[in-house]
């Protein structure tokens, strides 16, 4: 059983990475292995599709924390897109909409980047 | 369906691919008890918070310890108890951090016991000797949080 995954696509300068599962203690490492390696391939603007995630724990939000200062730095940003009611009530908790761009499609927010550009 | 007092324990080892396995056992325990979806994703999100920060902070990560959850129940309370032999860690002496000056900080720490405190209607912290750490999550059932299952 596949508890846990992160795939990560490519497309007009930017990166989308596709989360389903559970985002725990556990899975957080492979989410954060996916951020790093778009970081070392410098590449900056990063969409977060969550519609097949089923549950995150702070220890998957902590790894958005991670990351959001050197996107940043860098004239990036991670923006999520997708979330369930449930999955977005976690992040509302906590206050993540403030820090984070939160779109109900991703389309939506890769277009956002296109905007800038 | 409400039960009378009741009392469910599960020990698994200090890892975390035995999260999962915690859910699932809480998850189905609060519906039994009789708390809605909503209500039941709270506590075993608090459960799961609970549970990291043992296998984090109370054992550093060593694998091979224990955590007991016990579930107790009675007609309007649901207690569950996350017991371990580690380290002791008190966040319950420590203020709640600021959220925004947290994020403001890009701070990653901390989350999971705000997220406790938020979920649950009371944290609670013992020790015993014998380097025995407990929390204790508590969440009343209300007409509010709570359906009646056929």
């Amino acid at each position: 059983m596949s508890e846990f995954k992160v795939q990560h696509r490519d497309g007009e300068g930017v990166s989308v990475i596709d989360l389903r599962g559970y985002l725990d203690a556990h899975t957080a490492p492979d989410l954060e292995n996916a951020f790093q390696k778009l970081l070392n391939e410098k590449k900056f603007n990063i969409v977060v599709n969550c519609k097949d995630l089923s549950y995150i724990s702070s220890a998957g939000l902590g790894v958005f924390m991670a990351f959001i200062e050197d996107v940043r730095k860098n004239q990036g940003d991670i923006k999520l897109t997708n979330m369930s009611p449930k999955v977005y009530n976690v992040f509302d908790l906590l206050g993540f909409p403030i820090l984070y761009e939160i779109y109900k499609d991703e389309l939506e927010a890769v277009k956002k980047f296109g905007e800038r550009r | 369906m409400k039960s009378m007092a009741k009392k469910l324990r599960k020990t698994i080892q200090s890892r975390t691919d035995h999260l999962l396995e915690v859910r699932e056992f809480v998850l189905e325990a609060a519906r039994k008890c009789g708390f809605s979806d909503d209500e039941a994703s709270k506590i075993v999100l608090a459960v799961d918070e609970a549970c990291t920060n043992v296998i984090k902070h109370a054992y550093q990560n060593a694998p091979d310890k224990e955590i007991q959850i016990e579930i107790q129940t009675d007609e309007n309370t649901f207690q569950v108890s996350v017991i371990d032999e580690g380290k002791a860690f008190n966040p319950g002496a420590a203020k709640l951090p600021d959220l925004k000056q947290h994020l403001a900080q890009y701070r990653r720490g901390g989350l999971g016991v705000y997220l406790m405190r938020t979920l649950m209607d009371k944290v609670e912290y013992g020790y015993a000797s014998g380097r025995r750490n407990e929390v204790r999550l508590i969440k009343y059932l209300t007409p509010s949080n709570s359906i009646v299952r056929g």
